[in-house]
């Protein structure tokens, strides 16, 4: 079988320099998951379906299961390992008391598509808008509505804080 | 992962000009990869024949972006996340934005780009129905030429397209003559989110004085590519009457050739593209918020 | 020992998950999490055809073949099954193939790419051989592919005289209901790891509900001992029955790979493949034959419950008894004939799925009880209302209702909170204008909790405690926490029972050479039959301390330490055990099947308000509302999650979730295409609870994790027949359903 060559890819990783080398089409959520051992990004679909794979690239929220390795070079990638700041702890400590996390695979997922969706909007969402900006996060164990109460709880201690 | 991963090749041009060269010499080897959303899941599924890729999704060259006063022109590697935030867009081409929130979710709207899914040519995608309505070109460019191309003609048959394997969709350019138009825009999809189409309809009306002075009729998931409804079209002009819509709803079925798929039936996709025309054009007999009747 | 006069400390409150803090983090470490040095992975090739024979295996050239570790069935060391019910799975294919995705033979490899380029490369030579897809065809023996006659369980249920009521009745309702597949669709797939060597033997970690099941099952396979196989449980990424007895056959994979190869090896299986060949809910059709008074009185129900099976018959024998128990619900009827199959088909085998066979049972007796209310003229809550067993009266398989439920009691007060009479009154108004229909609809049914009948006797589950030099108190149980909160609702019972802090306890991890075996995590047991061999096992622990005089009436936390360290001292450890034993007044018998088949019941009454899109065809769910009996809610937090959870799955069971078979093999295993609720699709679910405390639960709770998942579907579908007018019997009731449904009304 004819193969690629491995090239080396250079990125940031919650704030570290790391360089891989990998087959170029390697998956980013393998390269974390396998070759940096973080392994707090899950696989669940393998499809982009589910979102239980979400990182962020450059501030923005992906599936990894759908990113290429050669196509991060330069960028800077956060995992729910490197993720920091009054959101995501407002959204952590949420999540607990409210009971959004049950089995917890979505978990990692979920919150960072919180921490994005409560940074997006200026004003407190409502349920609605939380509604519909996790639709991309699959949860098979809450039917979400836990994870809302989260999110608006989450909301509301750092639009106070912020503002 | 179903592919055997060393198989493939990626390669990450730094300029446009790069990626095209690359093309032009060896024509059906290089692959443009955008966001990557599509044929990532190829590739999972063990189905990506082509196995050498040029990242696109970063080059400058397709990132344009530019106004005048007839024309917005879009370069190919426009989110799905920046059709939504840009201003112009909103403003008067509604129906791309609706197509775009409407596409996967906020992950894939992050990655995915116009350009990939118009190549890509899946007949069930969501923003070609909305391009066809406004009247959409798209400039594609190689080594050696640029051409542009109404995207009513580009899509040839099912994932066969006018483009030449040297070639990179750069632009699309979309007239702002739509301002002014009554515009419709649904998607039946298999639940309310993250979800393929099993109906797409995109509709735009210029409606003066009670009557039809043109229209733009578009539908996804109803034909082996994105079709444009032109016989029906030409059958809405002036004073829209029951008769006239009933004559409309008949020529759609004519027009159109929905399947049966695991996804939906041809029975349940005629039927409801038949619905969708008739509750556009019920809107139109409506006046739009604000007017008198 | 709680005391209802003082407040409860930890019982009904909503503690915090244990494990919440890792899991938010992303520290909590599932099998896919784990890697071993000198690794392999393992991949199973899968017969392409329903049904045949198996004639060859080739390997295509280009492989390096030498490379692999190669298991096929010939090479199983012990019985070449999954050691279950009736032990006729076979772990590996060996001359016939029964179903599609049936495992054939094993790879493993350090390389992951190379292996599927390997599992490419295998091919089966099988000769076809004519399969059997439908109940229908099934029970007509168009083939016989299983035993005699393709029926892996039977059950009679009968009370009274059903023949004799037919002469007698004002009006005769007969109706057919069909449910389809449902695949459980955890978010994390299928997955283990394997080491084996001489001295320690067999060790498994993986995704799973039931470590004592996989440990019976390999010491089978593998001809081992019971030292010799340990199955220890990771961290669970949602199971819901689709990891209670499917484990047991990966596991075998994993375990014969690292047998062979002497090396750990891991098998995760991707989405399509867990989807193509894992277990799902068992399709179901049920015809009813309803006698009612002029009166509007039950007189005879006769129902005829099937269920398909797929190719082995895994847990359909009792899948078959809960379905066919929970079949005749809530009611009383005086003649009751209960007549139920569970029959062999060449789908991949079809297995435990919250529920558990009530899900469809139920589904068709709502249907069927919205049909009877109609057929009289009767509101279907007035009908329900004459019609619901009341405390003394008997249920169709004999048992008497010994809780004090009041079910119109239930129901008024989940019509009030849905504003059910209003709101039908206005749609009934409104519909005729509207291009968007609505309609509400109920539910009310029951749910056992714990094993059927004399299940929990035979299981004899056992629970130990034992306490640490420094105080802590460790539970030892093989219950498993999958996102419904073992850990906590344990640590809560233990916590409350010893009356000490709640750090105090922890919960042992299940792993089978530390914990005894406390039955399977499933039947809605865990709380309150585990739960309250918990509560038995840590008192157990004190009462040892207040016997040696360590320990005070009345002790601090503080105090209970130092007994503790201080009789660890004297005698060198402090153990307890707890046996379960069958609480005084319950009988079953098996020959008869009669008698009580639950220690308990919840109860329960859904409502939902739904939207019927006439131009597209699809339905909404706007508005649900949820309102059970469960004796006592130790966790609220907790408890709520598990209602809305389940509400959401059976949402998706009545409206979504459609599994399309070709050729006997489901064609849509992606995400993208097998359509699970997202967010955007599901109402706001609002979650009522009533106690009427259980003397045998721990704080008096009944079990709850699977009732949730009973009554949303026949609440829609009763709710879309309110809409539009069109009575749909069959799940799911897709748009295209729907459409057709209407037009052939019109045609």
């Amino acid at each position: 079988m004819p193969e690629a060559p491995k090239v080396a890819v250079s990125f940031a990783v919650n704030g570290e320099p790391r360089t891989v080398e990998a087959y170029p089409m390697a998956r980013l959520l393998d390269i974390l998951r396998r070759d940096l051992r973080l392994t707090g990004t899950k696989e669940g679909c393998g499809e982009g379906e589910c979102g239980a794979c979400s990182v962020l690239i450059d501030g923005e929220l992906v599936n990894s299961c759908l990113v290429p390795v050669a196509q991060v070079e330069g960028c800077r990638i956060t995992t729910i390992e490197g993720i920091s700041g009054e959101t995501l702890r407002a959204v952590q400590e949420a999540f607990v008391e409210c009971g959004a996390a049950q089995c917890g695979i979505c978990t990692p997922g979920m919150v960072l598509a919180a921490v994005t969706l409560i940074e997006r909007h200026s004003a407190q969402p409502i349920e609605d808008d939380v509604r519909n900006g996790l639709a991309g996060n699959l949860c098979r164990c809450t039917g979400y509505m836990r994870i809302f109460e989260a999110v608006m709880q989450a909301c509301e201690k750092s639009v106070g804080a912020g503002a | 992962m179903r592919s055997y991963l060393p198989a493939y090749d990626m390669r990450v041009p730094l300029e446009l000009d790069e990626a095209l060269e690359t093309m032009a010499r060896e024509p059906g080897e290089w692959k443009p990869f955008a966001g990557g959303t599509d044929l990532m899941v190829l590739l999972e599924q063990g189905k990506l024949a082509d196995k050498k890729f040029l990242s696109v999704a970063r080059l400058k060259g397709l990132r344009g972006f530019a106004l005048t006063d007839d024309h917005v022109t879009l370069g190919a590697m426009i989110t799905y996340r920046q059709v939504q935030t840009t201003a112009i867009l909103q403003q008067e081409f509604p129906l791309l934005c609706r197509a775009a929130y409407e596409t996967g979710g906020i992950a894939t709207q992050n990655r995915g780009t116009l350009g990939g899914n118009i190549a890509n040519a899946s007949p069930a995608a969501d923003s070609p129905p909305a391009l066809l309505v406004y009247d959409a070109e798209l400039e594609l460019v190689s080594a050696s030429r640029t051409r542009w191309v109404p995207y009513a003609g580009f899509h040839l048959g099912y994932k066969r397209m006018d483009m030449r394997p040297e070639e990179v969709i750069r632009n699309i350019r979309l007239p702002r003559t739509k301002k002014n138009w009554r515009q419709y825009y649904r998607k039946v999809g298999t639940r309310r989110a993250q979800a393929i189409s099993k109906v797409c309809f995109a509709g735009a009306a210029l409606v003066e004085h009670g009557e039809i002075g043109d229209v733009r009729i578009a539908l996804g998931s109803v034909a082996p590519t994105v079709l444009r409804c032109r016989k029906t079209e030409a059958l809405l002009r002036g004073k829209l009457t029951a008769e006239m819509i009933r004559a409309a709803g008949d020529e759609l079925a004519r027009e159109i050739q929905p399947i049966d798929d695991f996804r939906s039936t041809a029975r349940y996709r005629m039927r409801v593209a038949q619905k969708l025309l008739e509750e556009f054009l019920l809107g139109l007999i409506a006046p739009p918020a604000g007017e008198p009747a | 020992m709680q005391s209802d006069s003082m407040a409860d400390r930890f019982i009904g409150k909503s503690i915090p998950r244990r494990e919440g803090r890792e899991k938010v983090t992303g520290r909590a470490t599932y099998v896919d999490d784990m890697v071993m040095p000198d690794m392999l992975h393992g991949v199973t090739v899968r017969s392409p055809v329903a049904r045949g024979r198996l004639s060859g295996i080739r390997f295509a050239k280009g492989i390096p073949w030498d490379e692999f570790t190669i298991v096929t069935a010939k090479d199983i060391p012990g019985k070449n099954c999954v050691a279950l019910i009736l032990d006729d799975q076979p772990c590996l294919a060996d001359q016939v193939v029964n179903h599609a995705e049936e495992p054939v033979l094993l790879l493993a490899h350090a390389d992951q790419y190379l292996l599927e380029e390997a599992r490419r490369a295998v091919e089966l030579d099988i000769e076809p051989l004519p399969p059997v897809f439908t109940i229908g065809d099934s029970l007509a023996r168009k083939q016989v592919i299983w035993g005699e006659d393709n029926i892996f369980k039977s059950f009679l249920v009968e009370s009274g005289d059903v023949e004799s009521a037919w002469s007698r009745a004002h009006l005769i309702i007969e109706g057919e209901y069909q449910t389809g597949a449902q695949e459980q669709l955890y978010i994390e797939p299928q997955g283990m790891i394997a080491t084996f060597d001489a001295e320690d033997g067999l060790t498994v970690w993986g995704s799973m509900q039931c470590p004592y099941y996989v440990h019976r099952a390999l010491m089978t396979l593998l001809d081992l001992q019971v030292n010799q196989v340990r199955v220890i449980q990771t961290e669970t990424g949602g199971g819901f029955g689709g990891k209670e007895e499917y484990p047991s056959m990966i596991a075998g994979h994993a375990a014969l790979l690292a047998w062979k190869s002497g090396k750990p090896v891991k098998i995760v299986y991707d989405r399509m493949e867990d989807m193509a060949a894992t277990t799902k809910r068992h399709p179901s059709r049920t015809r009813h034959r309803t006698a009612v008074t002029r009166e509007g009185k039950l007189l005879a129900m006769d129902i005829e419950f099937v269920v398909d099976g797929g190719a082995y018959a895994t847990l359909s024998p009792v899948v078959l008894s809960r379905g066919t128990i929970h079949a005749a619900g809530p009611y009383f009827c005086p003649n009751v004939r209960i007549r139920s199959k569970a029959v062999a088909t060449n789908f991949p085998p079809h297995g435990a799925f919250r529920g558990f066979g009530a899900p469809q049972s139920i589904f068709a007796l709502e249907r069927q009880m919205d049909q009877a209310a109609k057929a009289l003229g009767l509101a279907p809550e007035e009908f329900r209302r004459r019609n619901f067993v009341k405390e003394g009266e008997r249920l169709a398989v004999g048992q008497v209702v010994r809780e004090k439920i009041d079910m119109a009691a239930l129901m008024e007060r989940a019509l009030e909170l849905s504003d059910y009479s209003a709101k039908r009154q206005r749609f009934a108004k409104e519909n005729p204008r509207r291009g968007v229909k609505k309609g509400i609809g109920l539910a009310s049914f029951l749910h056992g909790a714990g094993f059927t009948g004399s299940g929990e006797r035979y299981m004899a589950s056992l629970v130990g405690a034992e306490a640490t030099p420094e105080g802590q108190v460790r539970v030892l149980a093989a219950s498993t926490e999958m996102g419904q909160g073992t850990t906590t609702v344990f640590s809560q019972i233990a916590a409350e029972a010893l009356g000490v802090d709640y750090d105090m306890i922890e919960i042992v991890q299940p792993d089978t050479a530390l914990v005894p075996n406390s039955g399977p995590t499933v039947a809605s047991r865990t709380c309150m039959v585990v739960g309250k061999l918990v509560e038995s096992a840590v008192l157990g622990i004190r009462q040892q301390l207040l016997s040696s005089s360590l320990l005070p009436d009345k002790y601090t936390s503080e105090q209970f330490r130092q007994a503790c360290r201080k009789f660890i001292e004297r005698h060198g450890a402090l153990k307890s055990t707890s046996e379960y034993s069958t609480p005084a007044g319950i009988h079953w018998d098996d020959e008869k099947y009669r008698g009580d088949a639950y220690g308990a019941y919840a109860w329960a009454v859904y409502v939902a308000e739904v939207s019927v899109d006439m131009t597209t065809y699809e339905i909404r769910v706007d508005d649900f509302v949820a309102v059970q009996e469960v004796g006592r809610v130790i966790n609220p937090v907790l408890a709520t999650g598990q209602i809305e959870g389940g509400v959401a799955q059976g949402v998706g069971f009545a409206l979504y979730e459609n599994v399309v078979w070709q050729e006997g093999r489901m064609v849509n295993n992606q995400m993208t295409n097998y359509i699970m609720p997202t967010s955007a699709d599901l109402p706001r679910i609002r979650v009522f609870f009533e106690e009427v405390p259980y003397a045998h639960g721990p704080g008096g709770a009944k079990g709850i994790g699977e009732l949730p998942i009973d009554g949303p579907a026949p609440a829609i579908v009763n709710a879309i027949e309110n809409a539009i007018g069109v009575s749909i019997k069959r799940i799911p009731v897709t748009p295209e359903v729907l459409m057709e449904a209407l037009e052939s009304v019109h045609a």
